[in-house]
């Protein structure tokens, strides 16, 4: 009889275990770093009157992508008030936009640094194939591991599902400008940082912001399985509605999400538009 | 002065550079170490001088190599073997940073695609080199402005590139170029995305500029009238080696081999030979007031001409007397030429290309002067002469 097991399982456990002991100190202080930027956030989002925080975020809409997202934007808050879930949406914004901002924290710098170094996009390249293509729900175990419930582990979640675009797009975006244009770069005398502030990173910038794009929606996707976890916000409106059968409830939290997704979507692709126009 | 020295440079593609050098050095063909080690002989021993002030043209085919050995007198492609002194500095040897100082200071590049930024204005595209030299702003914007009035684009500073039209942005990558006040310009194939029209405009443009900055100027081309144009001597490549240097006169009158005869045989020649070339020392003139029509008359039978140029004592251009003009003069007793003397009579300049002056000399019989700016004579030419130089031509090439 053959009797062929892999035991991947209780491998990935003890590793864990092991890592988790080493590195809990630095995961202690990293946890409470994530914990206080959530805390602030949130309070800034909810402390004021709603109206305020509606005509503050209005107001930045129209500054970044014109009147009418800006319309948009605040009637789309103004629903989520109406619909109750206005602590939630708060709850979600906070949690998307810091996971997207630790995202690009790291996922910009890992994609300058695979695109000017073949050997680490290389190494780079399964990491993220691995990290895209893996479950979402499967981040969330090491993520309550290392972090315990609640809204670090989420973030943390978030992050890690939310990155690889991030870095993919930068890499993409600096590798694709045009040879002639790093080479006239070059004649001029530029050194490779030259090159990469100058002319590399502001001609990639269209990609680059696809990647940011991309990246804002993932974190808002994770945000809703994050719930799972603690998470809390509109996925744990749908969350609860699920385990509730909750149809009408269940609409609500979807609607909050999607008023969001298409405030923030459009909100990048008008940025990016912008800075194009303004060329042409 | 030689600014620029290139000796026995050679580039090679591929990841076997030694073997196939060492190849080269038993006498195989490019042809043979491509089959026997798949490794790609760019630039074949190639050497030559470039004085300071010079316009050195390097002439070829697509695929002769001649882009990539313009790109090795700046190293942005590194050179497999041979040396490059450039003002007295060996290029080959120079470490990143003298390179980059080599580049931001003393050679500047003019691209075949323009290459401007398109992210940049046209005052921070023309100040480029200057930021990277680490210039204030004040001071690149104000070189950068004088480098765009140069090249024709004062007014169009906040521009971005994309409004441009394709000459007009390869004007902003000439000024570019020329706000770093480098010696060197290297040119790569500068004008050959322009349309014929806009390359001629830009060339003419090109040689105003040189007699203005008199800086020394590599230019790639792949159209040899360019090359007669704007060089002051030609390289041609062929497979990556040169197969003759020379002026454009050596280049069209006495090609080297079959190659450079085949490349030349289309060029009318017509543009290429001057008034200079065509023209003869004037056998007779008569010195106005001096000379009445009597010596007019008698130099006239002398030489066998029907007319003759009159100068003054400084051998300025005064006009023509022609034959019976003068003899009736003579019969009527006349002492002076000033009645008969025609001074409305056409003149060219030495430089002036043959191909104008066909204009002048069809169906008049009169010679035509050539004259220089202050209008000194300096020769004649007469419709005979200009057919026998273009027949001169014309036996070397059969």
């Amino acid at each position: 009889m053959i009797n062929f097991v892999i035991p991947l399982a209780d491998w990935v456990n003890a590793i864990f275990e092991i890592v988790s002991f080493y590195i809990s100190p630095v995961l202690r202080s990293l946890s409470s770093f994530l914990e206080i930027i959530i805390k602030w956030f949130e309070t800034v989002l909810l402390w004021p009157p709603e109206a305020v925080i509606m005509i503050v975020i209005g107001l930045i809409v129209w500054r970044l992508a014109g009147k009418r997202l800006a319309v948009f934007a605040v009637a789309g808050l103004l629903i989520t008030f109406g619909l109750q879930v206005w602590e939630e949406t708060m709850t979600t914004i906070v949690l998307a936009l810091s996971g997207t901002a630790v995202s690009l924290l790291f996922g910009i710098p890992l994609g300058i640094i695979a695109s000017q170094n073949d050997m680490a996009e290389r190494i780079l390249r399964p990491i993220l194939d691995f990290m895209q293509t893996l479950p979402s729900f499967v981040y969330l175990i090491p993520a309550v591991m290392f972090f315990g419930m609640g809204k670090v582990a989420a973030l943390v979640a978030t992050m890690i599902f939310a990155m690889p675009p991030a870095v993919r797009l930068t890499n993409l975006g600096i590798r694709e400008v045009s040879r002639e244009m790093v080479e006239a770069a070059r004649a001029f005398g530029s050194n490779k940082w030259q090159t990469l502030i100058d002319v590399q990173l502001p001609l990639a910038l269209p990609t680059i912001m696809a990647g940011i794009n991309q990246c804002i929606m993932m974190s808002l996707a994770m945000t809703v399985i994050a719930s799972m976890i603690g998470a809390g916000g509109l996925g744990l409106v749908v969350l609860e509605s699920m385990q509730m059968l909750d149809i009408g409830m269940g609409t609500v939290g979807g609607a909050g999400i999607v008023i969001l997704a298409i405030i923030l979507d459009r909100l990048t692709e008008n940025i990016t538009k912008k800075q194009e126009l303004s060329k042409n | 002065m030689d600014l620029i020295e290139v000796k026995n440079l050679f580039k090679i593609f591929g990841k076997h550079q030694k073997k196939a050098l060492e190849l080269i050095k038993k006498g195989y063909t490019k042809k043979q170490i491509m089959e026997e080690t798949g490794q790609t002989i760019a630039v074949n021993n190639v050497s030559f001088k470039v004085k300071a002030g010079e316009s050195f043209v390097v002439m070829g085919l697509s695929g002769s190599g001649k882009s990539t050995l313009i790109r090795c007198l700046n190293r942005l492609i590194e050179p497999s073997s041979g040396t490059i002194i450039v003002d007295g500095k060996d290029v080959t040897s120079m470490d990143q940073s003298e390179l980059q100082d080599l580049r931001r200071k003393k050679i500047s590049m003019v691209f075949q695609s323009f290459a401007v930024f398109p992210h940049k204005t046209v005052l921070e595209n023309a100040g480029y080199g200057l930021k990277i030299r680490g210039l204030t702003q004040d001071e690149r914007d104000k070189k950068a402005c004088e480098a765009l009035e140069l090249v024709g684009l004062k007014g169009w500073e906040d521009s971005y590139p994309s409004q441009l039209s394709g000459g007009m942005q390869q004007r902003v990558g000439l000024a570019r170029a020329l706000a770093t006040e480098p010696e060197i310009l290297l040119m790569d194939e500068a004008f050959s995305a322009l349309d014929p029209l806009i390359r001629k405009e830009m060339q003419n443009e090109l040689l105003e500029l040189q007699n203005k900055m008199n800086r020394t100027i590599v230019f790639i081309t792949h159209d040899l009238d360019e090359a007669l144009k704007l060089g002051d001597r030609i390289a041609l490549m062929k497979d990556g080696a040169i197969v003759q240097i020379g002026t454009p006169e050596e280049i069209l009158m006495s090609p080297a081999t079959n190659y450079v005869e085949k490349f030349v045989e289309d060029v009318d020649r017509s543009r290429v030979l001057t008034a200079e070339m065509v023209m003869k020392k004037p056998t007779a003139v008569v010195i106005f007031p001096k000379d009445g029509p009597r010596v007019a008359l008698h130099s006239m039978r002398e030489n066998g001409i029907s007319s003759v140029f009159v100068v003054d004592k400084e051998r300025h251009l005064q006009g023509l007397v022609m034959a019976e003009d003068a003899l009736k003069a003579v019969e009527n007793n006349q002492k002076d030429l000033e009645t008969i003397l025609q001074s409305d009579i056409p003149s060219v300049l030495p430089d002036t290309p043959l191909k104008d002056i066909f204009t002048f000399l069809s169906g008049k019989s009169v010679p035509l002067a050539v004259i220089n700016e202050e209008k000194k004579l300096l020769g004649v030419i007469v419709r005979g002469s200009v057919m026998a130089k273009l027949a001169e031509g014309g036996t070397v090439n059969d």
